[in-house]
């Protein structure tokens, strides 16, 4: 397998969240700003190169009949060490009181274990594929989806607050609606477009 | 690799082997983080003391005390402050329930004659770009200084100093509520 | 009448789908037609329930006693994916029907991020059981709700002619947040 094409695949190509139409629940909810869709991201990433990792391992000794469950309490598992560590040490509150990390992504981070591009790439990678494959599929799929997710927090974040990465460049306020639910649906829309235009040419 | 075939003892072993790996495992991190993790939420409810009292050498969350509010709808936290063991004030955690979108809370430092020293949104849920405006220092620099015992705190159309935000009055008056709410039961509770 | 409140803020004002963007892959995948999207909501409503009922006693009777709330995750999913099971097979028996006509979306409900959802804000809001129950019944009925207005619009937008870039998955996003505009104007109806 050319593992450079297994690991860029999820940039554009297979691009779970504007191709796939997977992953779509944090992609809305947690792109208010481009460091939240990021947090989003890489935290996924995680749980994906690992629970990856775990299944390519260890398939080969899991019954066929039980092993959704069982990669689901792997996946889980994953999910909630994230979610301790983040807990610990992504949850300080900003200069002005703005809310944590932690406390932006919210509930979010134990959603991860429903995020369907996880048990997608588990069931239908990494318990077919050898490890490496399998690790270098979630890390590919993984930075995919942050990227998508950074993409639609920045647009939001430009659009609906006139700044990015928690930098400023316009006074006053932006096109508040996007940074609300609507704007969310109708920004991804449009860049779900974009993109999808752009892999075909 | 060969898979396993499903039979009912591989099943049930399977499970159980991972089930019980990923408990250990996930309990070993659990108390690996518990203290980080409460180290952050004591600097997550510390921040909004900090935020609105001068600099103390107490513990105000060690000090705090619970008083019932004097219009009876719930009780706040008091959180006092001392500097070289002389009382300095406190910060009151107050709320209202009229809000927009429902409650907000304020933490409110008061000095010892009752003046606002500044004052820290901890919770809302008001419509983001107007009521979220009472987060703001032009919205919240309108209250410092002001003694709520001497000064009529409620917004202008009400017959009170405040300006309200625009297109945010019902915000603006909630907040002005659980300020003053914040006061009196505060000093209320000094006076014993 | 709390009660009532409870549901109308989570069939209008918080609606789960077009507020809290829990539930959006099914959202888009089922809401074809109104007819696979009312078989949808209906096994929705009977899995958010019962899960919130187990999920809530197992964290009232079981983790929190034992100080084993960081098992929340792996136990709650599993009770999810216990339950959707039991639906499928119950399905089969009573209703060959429905069952072929949802087809790969019945085991998908489990991946449904508003079924999960559900069961945890029970938790962060401190509802009560009873609470909790109608918190559930209130935001299926909002997930119905919005899937179901969602379907009709889908099956009008198929009869137009849409620009091909904006064909499918484009098109139906922006709709849905032109649906998520309106329903914010119930904002303020629930004080």
């Amino acid at each position: 397998m050319n593992q450079w094409r297994n690991f860029n695949k999820g940039f554009l190509r297979e691009n779970p969240v504007f191709v796939l139409v997977l992953g779509m629940c944090p992609a809305l909810a947690t792109t208010t700003t481009a460091i939240n869709g990021m947090g989003m991201g890489l935290a996924t990433t995680f749980v994906l190169f690992m629970s990856n990792l775990v299944i390519s391992i260890f398939a080969g000794f899991i019954p066929d009949k039980v092993r959704i469950p069982a990669f689901i309490v792997i996946i889980a598992s994953f999910v909630t060490i994230v979610d301790l560590v983040m807990g610990a040490y992504f949850n300080t509150p900003g200069p002005q009181g703005e809310p944590s990390l932690y406390d932006q992504l919210g509930i979010f981070i134990p959603l991860i274990v429903v995020n369907c591009i996880v048990l997608g790439r588990a069931e239908a990678f990494a318990s077919k594929n050898k490890i490496v494959s399998s690790v270098i599929d979630g890390l590919g799929i993984g930075l995919g989806f942050t990227f998508a997710l950074v993409l639609l927090g920045a647009t939001r974040e430009i659009l609906g607050n006139g700044s990015i990465f928690g930098l400023s460049f316009i006074q006053g306020d932006g096109i508040l609606v996007f940074v609300l639910a609507p704007g969310a649906f109708i920004a991804l829309g449009y860049l779900t477009a974009l993109i999808i235009r752009l892999k075909k040419s | 690799m060969a898979k396993k075939e499903s039979t009912f003892l591989n099943m049930i072993v399977t499970l159980l082997i991972v089930t019980f790996v990923a408990s250990s495992a996930l309990g070993y991190i659990y108390e690996l983080t518990k203290a980080p993790r409460a180290e952050a939420m004591r600097i997550k409810q510390t921040f909004a003391i900090k935020k609105v009292l001068p600099e103390f050498d107490n513990d105000p969350l060690a000090d705090q005390y619970v008083l019932p509010a004097n219009d009876g709808s719930g009780e706040l936290s008091v959180y006092p402050a001392l500097a070289g063991g002389d009382s300095i004030g406190a910060a009151v955690k107050t709320f209202s329930n009229n809000g927009y979108g429902g409650i907000i809370e304020l933490m409110v430092g008061f000095n010892k004659s009752g003046e606002i020293i500044d004052i820290a949104v901890v919770n809302q849920k008001e419509t983001p770009g107007l009521g979220t405006k009472m987060a703001d220092d032009s919205y919240i620099k309108q209250y410092r200084g002001l003694n709520p015992g001497e000064t009529d705190i409620s917004v202008k159309q009400d017959g009170g100093e405040i300006d309200a935000i625009t297109a945010a009055t019902i915000s603006s008056r909630a907040f002005s509520e659980a300020v003053q709410k914040g006061y009196n039961t505060y000093l209320k509770g000094e006076t014993k | 009448m709390e009660y009532i409140l409870i549901i109308i803020s989570a069939v209008f004002v918080n609606n789960i789908v077009l507020a809290q963007f829990l539930g959006i892959c099914p959202f888009l995948g089922v809401s074809g037609k109104v007819s696979t999207a009312l078989g949808m909501s209906g096994a929705v409503m009977f899995v958010m329930t019962l899960a919130t009922i187990a999920t809530y006693l197992i964290q009232v009777y079981i983790l929190v006693p034992f100080d084993i709330t960081f098992l929340q995750t792996i136990t709650y999913i599993l009770v999810i994916a216990s339950l959707v099971q039991m639906v499928e097979i119950i399905l089969k028996k009573i209703s060959p029907a429905l069952y072929q006509s949802l087809g790969v979306f019945l085991p998908l409900i489990t991946t449904n991020c508003a079924i999960l959802g559900v069961a945890l804000l029970v938790m962060q809001k401190e509802f009560n059981l009873v609470q909790g129950v109608i918190y559930a019944i209130g935001n299926s009925i909002g997930f119905a709700l919005a899937l179901i207005v969602f379907a009709g619009i889908r099956e009008q937008l198929d009869l137009m002619h849409i620009p091909k870039g904006m064909k499918g998955v484009p098109v139906s996003l922006v709709v849905a947040g032109i649906l998520a505009l309106a329903f914010m104007g119930f904002a303020g109806i629930v004080k």
